[in-house]
């Protein structure tokens, strides 16, 4: 057959027109449909059957009440508990994507030893075996003391555990990582005279006047104080922010009160003025239940009047005057401070200043002021049978100084330790245990830090995630998550009332991981001795069980006790101080160095602008890092691709030709960062600001390498009234890369 | 179905009460198995259902303000059911439900032409440009009653209708024909931490929601309360979140005037 052009021309085009015809080409497009929907990696998640778990979530000390939701025996959902005393249902990020770090990337999923350099995996005896050798042999040196442990809290059957430990085998070294909870203790007892917990009765107050806290942006228990605000919010109450930046805190405030970073405790102090010298001030509280009144009278009378006050804070007179009187005005106002989420614990003057401006009120222990809650109390454990070693040992004076001479009020140092051991030819620390502590990260000037641990001959982490600390450690006895593990919480941060909650295993552990508690009881036990006496359970749970004792069935079936019926103590018998009275001033408190604004460290004419950092509830900034889902939910003007913005005024950024957008070098005292500028409006000309919580070089890959690390940046100020590390910023210079 | 007597689920967010906290939007990629990526800071690219927004009202400091505006998906009614994304999809792959007021958005159906995003005036809507992945171990928190998309679809915030479904389920088993107000809430709405976000009938009055915002359905829902507005409500896409805020820029920023009002950025 001949095929002609056009014999050819007809086949294509008919064979063409009867395929178009045919379905076969939509088929092939619904096969094809179909087919790019069915990668066999896009994961189909197992049905099953569905229950529900109480719990406590332990990853911040603001102790929420969590219902856990499984799917067979999977962890699949994280709810807040409804009618919790602390969060009523509500719930914060972290503890929404607590599932993350569960199945996350990042666990330690075995004992660990550092062998040149790298980690092999060990069995837990072998382990064990050898922190104990150590162990005996800086005691049988007689350096019992010369152990140290890091931990984020002092209360709870866990870190009592630790302190129980290090004080029979011989050591006065416990440390608890530095917050505000440190200078609010110390502000109780120095005022007061009782050892208490600061709580907040937010939810009856009528105004907040907050300096510089992150009031709804994590302070003290974060959902506790979200339900506060919107509390406030339904009563018609006022909230007012005292703050350098416009922060979600100031942004939702009815006054944003911009002030000079670093003097909010000379606005108190300039408040106190206005109410005294106007007579507003509680009569009733200051004449039959305060002592050194006059004192303080004179110091604010002569000191702080409006017009010194507005040069030092760079808040006018006529806004003092009409906030002293509002604040003085209101039916419940609360002064609270601590800036951010609390993680610094800030100048003790400060903390006293605002203090005592609720104690002008007379909102100390009533409905709607500032609460000493009793520490918990639950804990009563037999006495402790020291040996000689021990005795000696704990008579040694602690290696951060806290307690001593120039540090008399101080209970822990933490932020003295790195330069402790990096001024002295052979660390005093040879062993350091880190429990639920990430110091690497958290701790202001990382080089220092970095350095000092490098001292330290055995740096022994319970860390359940491979953290900074944990990553530079030599050996790792991880801990389970909050999720496989049973815990009591003994309080919750700022929270009025006392309250245990309890932390259930709702999960079986996914790893070769053991409960930090049971391995301080084991190693006692193998120590011997009066070390092993004072561990006489054969497990942690035994311990807790016998621990929380009545308390123990209403725990497990709530999951949490409350002291419902508490109220804090009447003026008439809350104080203890030597007046029994209130003190504005006193002995101790005159001893003080008075309140001076602190300054930030650097040289003004080479570092012409002030950084400050802000926190976020998208961002952990505590030894806990941020899960995937936290980062993902960053704002683009946190993050951008690896970089961190840092927010400058548009007129400062004009002043040093910054674009909005460009890359910048950041440098302060103590380092460098690369930079992204962002123009903002809500910061305060001359100062610059970055969040906390990024650079971290550990963690997985959702998170490492993002941004910079804000305390690689600062550098310590020692709060000359306590020791504590008082640092707001730090001076730095912005220049384009 | 009749209007009259169905489901109108809406949302009412109190942005005097919200605190920008991002709890929201977490609750709701735990819920819903939404992915995440190495690096999710393009915004443009990176999916989530919620999205909280920061607005500023554009005034130097020390008068600067700001709010945030979370912002799920707004169900939009528009006339009849025609919703902005649903009257362009050539796969049916999205639909008005007329007995609840949810706009659905089926999957498998997408073949990702992506009509939908362009429609949607909200930015709602975004697209799998990569198979979800999950860290070795990680998949085993997904969610199963939620299934998880694949590269090519589009995906939007479904107001977690697997959670009415699973009540209406429960009911159904215990004889009951009607739901309590409370057994069927939005992951977003239960998570709240300031409790800003209410959720519920629009059309029951003993809802709170329904009590929040007093919406008129003869007028497209136009919402009669004081404080309160839908975004972009001369759009006429009659949608289902409502807002609640005290200060007259962020109401005003909540539609497109030309001269003086706020500036949205992108979160």
């Amino acid at each position: 057959m001949k095929i002609d052009r056009r014999s050819f021309l007809a086949f294509v085009l008919g064979g063409a027109a009867g395929t178009a015809l045919s379905p076969l080409p939509w088929k092939l497009t619904d096969d094809l449909a179909i087919w790019t929907q069915n990668w066999p990696w896009t994961p189909v998640p197992q049905d099953g059957e569905v229950t529900y778990l109480n719990s406590t979530c332990t990853l911040c000390p603001g102790g929420c009440g969590i219902r856990v939701r499984k799917v067979d025996e999977r962890v699949v959902n994280i709810e807040g508990m409804q009618g919790h005393p602390v969060n009523d249902g509500g719930l914060c990020t972290l503890g929404l994507a607590g599932v993350q770090l569960l199945y996350g990337p990042t666990r330690v999923t075995s004992p660990m030893k550092k062998v040149n350099g790298s980690w092999r995996k060990i069995s837990w005896d072998a382990a064990i075996a050898e922190v104990v050798e150590k162990l005996s042999d800086l005691r049988a040196k007689g350096l019992p003391n010369t152990v140290a442990c890091i931990s984020e809290s002092d209360r709870g059957t866990v870190a009592e555990l630790f302190n129980r430990f290090l004080t029979v085998y011989g050591s006065p070294n416990f440390i608890r990582t530095p917050s505000i909870q440190d200078s609010y203790e110390l502000a109780l007892y120095l005022t007061q005279g009782v050892p208490a917990m600061a709580g907040f009765d937010v939810g009856n107050a009528d105004f907040i006047l907050s300096f510089g806290s992150g009031f709804i942006e994590g302070w003290e228990s974060p959902v506790y104080m979200f339900k506060a605000n919107s509390k406030l919010r339904d009563h018609n109450g006022r909230m007012d922010q005292v703050e350098p930046r416009l922060s979600k805190t100031a942004a939702k405030s009815d006054k944003w009160i911009a002030i000079n970073p670093g003097t909010e405790g000379a606005l108190a102090l300039g408040l106190a003025h206005v109410i005294i010298k106007e007579n507003l001030y509680n009569r009733e509280f200051v004449a039959a239940y305060s002592s050194g009144f006059e004192a303080h009278k004179k110091i604010v009378i002569d000191g702080y009047p409006p017009d010194i006050v507005a040069k030092i804070t760079g808040v006018d007179t006529a806004t003092i005057t009409a906030l002293a009187r509002d604040f003085a005005g209101a039916r419940k106002p609360l002064a609270i401070c601590g800036r951010g989420k609390g993680k610094t614990p800030g100048s003790l003057q400060e903390f006293l200043a605002v203090h005592t401006l609720n104690a002008l009120m007379g909102n100390i222990n009533k409905a709607g002021g500032i609460w000493a809650v009793p520490e918990p109390d639950y804990i009563s454990w037999p006495e402790l049978g020291m040996d000689n070693v021990a005795s000696t040992g704990m008579q040694q004076r602690r290696v951060d100084g806290a307690g001593s001479d120039k540090y008399p009020h101080a209970r822990y140092l933490l932020n003295r330790l790195p330069e402790v051991i990096n001024s002295s030819q052979d660390s005093p620390i040879q062993m350091l245990l880190v429990a639920s502590a990430n110091p690497r990260y958290t701790l202001a000037d990382s080089q220092s830090v970095a350095k000092a641990f490098e001292k330290i001959p055995l740096v022994v982490s319970f860390s359940s995630f491979m953290d900074e600390t944990t990553v530079n450690a030599d050996m790792i006895l991880p801990n389970h998550v909050y999720l496989e593990r049973y815990e009591d919480v003994p309080a919750a941060r700022g929270f009025p009332k006392p309250i245990i909650s309890l932390a259930q295993a709702v999960v079986d552990p996914l790893w070769n991981t053991r409960h930090s508690g049971d391995v301080i009881i084991q190693i006692a036990k193998q120590l011997g001795g009066p070390i092993a006496d004072a561990f006489h359970w054969d497990s942690y749970h035994a311990c807790l069980e016998e621990s929380l004792a009545d308390k123990w069935d209403t725990l497990v079936e709530k999951g949490y006790w409350i002291d419902e019926e508490f109220v804090a103590a009447d003026w008439a018998e809350a104080f203890e101080t030597e007046s029994g009275k209130f003190e504005f001033t006193s002995k101790e408190i005159d001893a003080l160095p008075q309140y001076n604004p602190l300054k930030a460290k650097g040289d003004e004419t080479f570092y012409p602008l002030v950084l400050i950092p802000y926190d976020s509830m998208r961002l952990t900034d505590g030894y806990i890092g941020s899960p995937p889902f936290l980062v993902k939910s960053l704002e683009a003007y946190i993050l951008q691709t690896n970089d961190v913005l840092v927010e400058v005024n548009p007129t400062t950024a004009k002043e040093y030709g910054l674009d909005d957008g460009s890359v910048a070098i950041l440098r302060t005292p103590k380092g460098n960062a690369r930079v992204k500028v962002q123009h903002y409006d809500g910061i305060m000309p001359g100062v610059i600001a970055m969040p906390r919580g990024l650079g971290h070089s550990a963690y997985d890959k959702f998170l490492a390498g993002k941004g910079a690390n804000y305390n690689a940046l600062i550098d310590v100020l020692e709060d000359p009234a306590s020791g504590y590390d008082a640092a707001w910023g730090i001076r730095a210079r912005l220049a384009k890369a | 179905m009749k209007q009259e007597n169905s489901k109108k689920f809406g949302m009412v967010i109190d942005l005097d009460k919200c605190t920008g906290c991002g709890s929201c939007m977490v609750a709701c990629m735990a819920e819903n198995n939404v992915p995440f990526r190495e690096d999710d800071t393009d915004k443009l690219l990176s999916i989530s259902w919620m999205r909280v927004y920061t607005l500023t009202n554009g005034q130097p400091f020390p008068r600067t303000e700001a709010c945030y505006l979370p912002r799920p998906c707004m169900q939009c009614e528009g006339h009849g059911g025609h919703s902005p994304c649903v009257s362009v999809c050539p796969a049916t792959a999205t639909d008005y439900d007329m007995e609840t007021g949810i706009v659905s958005q089926i999957y498998t159906r997408c073949f990702g032409c992506r009509y939908c995003m362009a429609a949607c005036p909200y930015h709602v809507r975004q697209f799998n440009w990569w198979d979800p992945l999950w860290p070795d171990g990680m998949e085993r928190s997904l969610n199963p009653n939620v299934s998880v998309r694949m590269r090519g679809v589009v995906e939007k915030c479904s107001f977690c209708i697997h959670r009415y479904q699973l009540a209406k389920d429960r009911a159904y088993a215990e004889d009951r024909r009607e739901l309590e107000e409370d057994e069927y809430q939005t992951a977003c709405a239960q998570a709240c931490p300031a409790g800003a976000i209410t959720f519920g009938d629009l059309n029951n009055p003993e809802h709170a929601v329904h009590q929040m915002v007093k919406p008129d359905n003869k007028h497209g829902g136009k919402p009669h309360a004081k404080n309160t507005f839908r975004l972009l409500e001369r759009l006429g896409t009659n949608a289902k979140v409502y807002y609640l805020s005290s200060r007259d820029w962020v109401r005003h920023a909540g539609d497109n005037y030309l001269k003086n009002e706020g500036i949205l950025k992108h979160s």
